[in-house]
This record gives structure tokens, sequence and C-alpha cells, in this order.
């Protein structure tokens, strides 16, 4: 199970993920992941307040989705990037993507903190994707179809569209670096929702030793669903180490 | 004013790789040392497993001293400078914290290159514009520093020459040592069983090389737990054999050690006679004079020079110990691009393995091999290794097999996300006439003092040893059944790098060179200098050893000596 790795996940979504009923977790999430987005979208562009619905049972993905504060992104430049990010690293017949991973709420926390100086890029190059898809489609880039989502980013990309900071190709190798260090990065950053990156690639997990028989078995080690924090050594509380002399200590006297 | 602080007999500038090691043999003595180091203490409890916080975030190193006072750089003198990044960090303990803990000693042909290239295939051999010398020394001079420094820092690695016995199992090429490491070397994993397997068909001799990471109990610290988040972080069970966890606390248990963190070396401080009275540093919002009979300095190749040049007096009115000019001269970036990228049709097992979890090739490195019929001299170290994280790992070349996004890149890496390896080939880098450091005209430091501006590039005996070295590594690669190769570019500027040589070049002769054969300034003779910028050749591999075992043959020589280098 998926253990309290997620600093930011409620009680209620640790049980709907933990409900031993729910028939697969990465099919629910995949499932799910798609109504929530079109009911966000029609929420946003609705430009209505959107009033507290009833909790709909078993959209846990809605609810994760719907939980997420913005802490930096606009909501539309926040849909406009879900979107990018669905596009970057699909949800399909391969199983859960970006987008199940939270890697927009990734990218929003990262962009006050060690991504600050991205904030920039951020907001002229998400305006100038949807002002090009406006120009293309009549539509913000969201609304589109996948195909037509697929040609603009495939522009931005190769084709140096105006309008993006610094550049349309340093744009999109930016949104795709983020993308993948949420989507691939320790759960604690708000993104990696369980663990579906690092079940993607077959990466057993954080182990804080590692075997040789564990070295030996390879992508079929049993994953390791933890994140760093998991372990008190690296918190706050540390109890494991408390009392314990450490050399560290020692000779941190200063004089001046 | 600065405010004065008592005297003390040796103020070392930075407790990292270089000044934690020179404390010990300084302490032992019985000489009373203070350390004045950057940054501060770090615990194990620093050093989470976080591939994003080691990496994208940049912890630690990215709110330290050395990174907000970067290097420019450029290729040429008509080039523009542009400030990067920097690999350095401040902490007790320095680098030695979160680097990959490689620790080769050079082999013996690097002490001696230019006799050594004269003597077997002749003086035109020298590539034209360097300005390379030989060592003041020989291998055989330097060899008890390096035992002394395995043992007190704590090495694993496997001894090819042990008093002129070749053992297979190790490098065969290595210089002769006096005995073996203390600990056996980091264990094997698949992929270097594959490697090692691989090497042996082409008649290479392959083997696992020397790292400052325990493999047994060893002074009371635990072996490795092959957790592998060595790279830019620091150890969790503190196996990474640190100055800061080895012999900076034994100096300080002599009693004789004071370490004052958070303190940030501004000035060198000389009388009008040209003697270093102290330093002058700045700590929280407050300056402070630190006399001392003999300053050692010890911060980074970069630093270093760049505080001689800001130590500018009356005696040296063009920066400390300069008056011959030759300070931030031949200097070397070590030639460490340049890889190759290889993907198998199988999963590596890499996902628990480390920088210095690997196997290294020796028979193209140095003057290893024949160079008769070849237009360069020099060579490189090959080395695989095992690190794998999943960040990185999603980040792989597609070898241009499907577009880099959706479905078909996706297929890709969950396919063949633990299935490449990327080559590390470090490479003989010479100096050359117009490759230095200076100060950077415009850029500063939160200070306001300029930082160092790095003017440099590879020439033509880098860049051949470079295509050369690229041949071999495919031809490993595809023994080993890689089903794609690709190599990368020759290279060209030479940026700011974790392997900087040079700046304070150490010789016998005091117009082509600053410090002595013992490390002491030839213009000032109370004045070690310590780390690579004494360094006038950079071998074909990992720099942190020599680095250390010279630190303690200048500290050794100190205490032997004090009444003479005092003066």
């Amino acid at each position: 199970m998926a253990g309290n790795n997620n600093n930011d996940k409620t009680q209620a979504e640790q049980r709907a993920v933990d409900q031993p009923s729910n028939p697969s977790r990465r099919n629910l999430l995949k499932g799910v992941g798609v109504v929530g987005a079109v009911a966000l979208s029609g929420a946003a562009t609705s430009n209505l307040i959107a009033a507290d619905a009833p909790a709909d049972a078993g959209s846990v993905a809605d609810s994760i989705v719907a939980r997420e504060a913005l802490e930096v992104l606009t909501a539309l430049e926040a849909e406009t990037l879900e979107a990018i990010c669905d596009c970057l690293i699909p949800s399909d017949d391969n199983g859960p993507g970006a987008r199940e991973a939270r890697a927009v709420h990734y990218i929003d926390r990262s962009l006050a903190s060690h991504n600050s100086a991205a904030r920039h890029d951020y907001m002229i190059g998400l305006s100038a994707v949807n002002d090009y898809a406006r120009q293309t489609g009549n539509k913000a880039f969201h609304q589109l179809g996948r195909d037509q989502q697929n040609a603009i980013l495939l522009a931005v990309q190769n084709d140096n569209l105006d309008g993006f900071a610094p550049s349309s190709g340093g744009f999109f190798n930016m949104v795709r670096s983020h993308t993948i260090d949420g989507t691939f990065s320790d759960p604690y950053y708000g993104g990696n929702r369980d663990f579906v990156g690092w079940d993607m690639i077959r990466y057993p997990g954080i182990r804080l030793g590692a075997s040789e028989s564990d070295v030996a078995q390879g992508a079929d080690l049993e994953p390791n669903h933890q994140s760093a924090y998991d372990h008190s050594t690296y918190t706050k509380m540390a109890q494991n180490m408390r009392g314990t002399p450490q050399s560290s200590v020692r000779g941190g006297r200063d004089h001046a | 004013m600065p405010r004065n602080l008592s005297k003390t007999d040796v103020v070392i500038v930075g407790m990292g790789a270089a000044g934690g090691v020179a404390a010990l043999p300084l302490t032992n003595a019985g000489l009373k040392v203070v350390g004045l180091e950057a940054g501060g203490w770090l615990s194990p409890r620093d050093f989470a497993p976080d591939e994003l916080r080691n990496g994208a975030r940049n912890w630690p190193q990215s709110v330290q001293k050395a990174a907000s006072e970067a290097p420019t750089v450029r290729a040429t003198a008509a080039d523009q400078a542009v400030q990067g990044g920097h690999p350095m960090m401040n902490a007790v303990g320095g680098t030695t914290m979160h680097y990959w803990a490689q620790s080769w000693r050079l082999n013996p042909w690097d002490f001696q290159l230019v006799t050594a290239t004269r003597e077997r295939y002749g003086a035109n051999r020298i590539p034209g514009g360097s300005t390379i010398e030989d060592w003041p020394f020989t291998y055989a001079e330097l060899e008890p520093y390096y035992d002394k420094v395995e043992y007190a820092v704590g090495i694993s690695g496997q001894a090819g020459n042990v008093q002129g016995n070749i053992n297979p199992a190790g490098n065969i090429f290595e210089g002769a040592r006096n005995r073996e490491y203390p600990m056996r070397p980091l264990r094997a994993s698949p992929f270097t069983d594959m490697m090692g397997t691989a090497a042996r068909k082409l008649s290479w001799n392959p083997f696992q090389g020397p790292a400052a990471i325990t493999t047994e109990l060893y002074d009371g610290r635990p072996p490795c737990q092959y957790h592998g988040f060595c790279n830019k972080g620091g150890c969790h069970v503190q196996a990474k054999s640190s100055t800061a966890f080895t012999v900076i606390p034994k100096a300080v248990d002599t009693g004789n050690l004071e370490v004052v963190t958070y303190a940030r070396v501004i000035n060198i401080v000389t009388d009008n006679d040209g003697k270093v009275t102290g330093v002058d540093y700045i700590k929280g919002n407050e300056t402070f004079f630190q006399p001392a009979d003999v300053v050692l300095l010890a911060s980074y190749a970069y630093e270093n020079v760049r505080l001689l040049q800001l130590s500018k007096s009356r005696a040296f009115p063009d920066g400390l110990s300069n008056n011959a000019g030759q300070l931030g001269r031949h200097y070397m970036s070590h030639h460490q691009g340049s890889p190759v990228l290889a993907l198998f049709d199988r999963d590596l097992h890499n996902w628990y393995g480390l920088p210095a979890q690997g196997v290294a090739i020796d028979e193209w490195a140095d003057d290893n091999f024949d160079h008769a019929g070849l237009d360069f001299i020099g060579g490189a170290n090959l080395w695989v290794h095992t690190d794998r994280k999943p960040m990185a790992a999603a980040k792989m070349s597609t070898f241009g097999a499907v577009p880099s996004w959706g479905s078909d890149w996706k297929a890709f890496i969950m396919k063949n996300a633990d299935r490449s390896n990327m080559s590390y080939i470090q490479k003989t880098t010479l100096p050359y006439e117009d490759n230095y450091l200076d100060l950077d005209p415009v850029v500063k430091d939160p200070l306001g003092l300029p930082v160092t501006r790095i003017t440099a590039r590879y020439r033509d005996n880098e860049k051949r040893i470079a295509a050369f070295s690229q041949d071999k590594m495919e031809q490993w690669y595809l023994e080993a059944g890689a089903i794609e190769v690709t190599k990368f570019g020759p290279g060209n500027a030479m940026g700011a790098s974790t392997h900087a040589y040079g700046g304070t070049r150490m010789g016998l002769n005091s117009d082509t060179n600053v410090v002595n054969e013992w490390g002491f300034c030839h213009e000032a003779p109370n004045l070690g200098i310590l780390g690579g910028s004494v360094m006038g050749s950079s071998g074909s591999r990992n720099p942190t050893l020599t680095v250390q075992a010279l630190a303690w043959r200048t500290a050794e020589y100190l205490a032997n000596n004090w009444r003479s280098v005092v003066g």
C-alpha cells in the first residue's frame, strides 16, 4: 500500500486509494482522470464560481484535483499546462501518465520554490500557446482535440514560434523537463502521485540499502512505495538519531 | 577596521578535501590551528535519498558561497565571458561531502611527462604552445603520502602493483604501492560483470576503481549500503570518507584545531617585507583579522587564485605572490566530457548503483600504450559505472528511435529506462600559453569583489585523445552487446570544472611557478597552497586523492621545518 507518503493527501483520498475492493488503482485513476479534467475545464470556462458539489462516489482523481491549491499558476494557466503535460506523457493503453502523477501540481508548487525563476517564462509561454491555439483552432488549447494539441506542441518544439520567452523551443524543453521531474521525482514534492512514474519505468523505489540479491532482481524487485521522507532519518523528528553521538557535532564550536 | 583575534600558529583557509587532511598532521604535531570554513557542519540527517533535492534543487551547494562567485567562462580572449554554474560547495568537508569519491593515484608518467615523452618519442612531441613542465618530484616521492591518506581517510580498492608484484585483479599500470588498500573494493554488479567480461574478451584488464567509500566497518564507520544517492549527495551512514567524518574530527580531538564556520575570507594580509601575517574574514556582519605565523590556502582552485589576485599590497601590487606574473597561469579544466552513450537490449540492473561502483580500463591512459604512430601524447581512463536514478533515466536519449514525447516516447522509456549507459572518460589535459584565470572586469560577487574569469579551451592534443578514447569505448560497448552507440562532441571551451588544475603551479623554477616543491610560495615563504591549483599536469583520473596526498606532505613538511618556514 501507498503509506503516508503524500503529505498533502487527505484521509478521504487515502481511504479511497487503500480500498481493497477497488478493482485497480491504476485503471481507476486512469478513468476518472479524464472525467476530472473535463469537469474542471467546464467550470473554468463558464466564468461562474463553482458551487460546492457533493463528492461523487469513487471519483478519486476528481477530488484529488479539486483539492489542489493553485499556489502560483492561474486557473487557465493550470488547465493549459495540464493539457500539455497530458500530451507529453499521456495516459494511454500503457497506463497512467503525467496527469495521474499530478505533474502540474508539482510544477505549480515548484514555481514557488526551486523553479521560481521560471515563473515569467511560464506566464508568457502558456499565454502564447493559447494565442496560437485560438488562431489555428478557435479554442483555448485545452479545449482542442488531442491531434490539434499535438500539432501545436510540435510547432512549439520545432518551429520557433513568436511570443515565447526565451524561445518557443526553449519553452518546450523547459516544460518537458519539468513534466518529467513532476512525474518521476519523490512524491513529497507533489507529483509522482501513487508512484505512477516509478512504476511506469519499473524503478523499484528508494531503499536505504540494497543487497546483491536486490540488485540481481532488477525491475522484478518488489516495488518499495515510500518517499524519502517516510524515513524518519530525514525529517525534523529524526527519532532514530536523537541522543546519538555524532562526529558531525564535534568541533562545531565557533570563537567569533 | 577588522576586529583583531589572538594569534594562532597556522590558519587554514577552507576545511574541505585538502584543508581537512592538512589539519591532522599539524595538530598531531602540537601546532595550534584555526580552520576557517565558509560553510557549516552537515550531518547524515542532511542527506536524504532524493534525486530532485540533489539534482534539480541543487542542494546542498545552491546557496553556498561558491555558487555566488561562480567563474565566468570564455574560450579565447576575443570571446565574451559568461557566468555559468559552479560545481563546488561550502561545508566542513567541502565537496568530499557530495563527490563521487573516486580516489585515484596519478600514474608515474604524469609526474615526469616532459622527460618521459622526450626520451620515448622525441622533444617535438610536446604540443606547441603547451607550458607543461615535469613535477619537481617523482611518483615515488608522493607514494608514502598517498599511503597515509588512503589509510587515514579510508579508501577501498584493489591494488594492482604492491612493491612490484603485479595483480591483474587491480590496475596493472599503476605505480608501485607499498601495501594493499585498507579495504577491499566496492562489490561487483550484473552490469560491471558484463562489462568486465567484454573487456577481457578484448584482452584488456578490467578492474574496480578505488573509492573513498567504506566496504567494511572502518574506523567506526559502517560499510556502504549501496542505496546509490552518492552523486551530489552525502552519505546517510557516513560510508563516504568525507574529511568531515574522518580526519577533521580526529584533528578536533587533539584539542589543537578550532573550526570557525560561516567565515568568508576576503584578504590575505602581508607586511611591507612581503611576509604573510594572517587573513581577514567576514562572519555575519563583522570583519575579523586572524593573525597567524603561517597561512595555508586550501579553498578550491578558482578561489585560491582569486583570493591571491584580490590580496594586493605594497609588496605585491599585482596580487599576492604574483611578482613573477605566474598567478592564474598553467590553468586546466580536466577534459572529462565527450562521453559515449550506449543502449543495450536487456535491463542492466543499475537502479541501486553509484558512480564509484564501476569498471575501469587503463590500457589507453597516460603512456600505457605506444604513441609512436599517433598524433597526440597522453590518453584516457575509461570508466563505466552503475549510477541510475528515475528522473535522469526518464530523460534518457531516445537514440533517434522515437520522438521525445507522447505515447511512443512513453513506451520507449518504459522499455529502456534501465538499458542505457553513459561512460566517463577522463583525458590527459595539458596547460597552454593562453589558457589562464584572471579577475572578471565586470561580474562581481555579492560583496562587490570580481569573480574569476576562465579563458581556456582544449587544443588538438585533448581533442585527439577524445576521438581516440571514444573509439575504444565504442569497441568496448559493442563487445558487451550494445545495440546503439552515440559519441558526443570533442569539446571546446574549458568550463568551470570539479577538476580544475593550475593557477598556482608547483615547481622549482620561480620564474614559471608560484609554489616550491613543498607547496610554499616562492615569493611568500610562510604562505602554503593546497589543492589542485598546485598541480602541473592533470593525469587521466580524479584529482582528489593526489590533492590530499600533497596536502599531507605540505603539512608534514611544515611541522618538521617550522622554524625555517616561519622565518
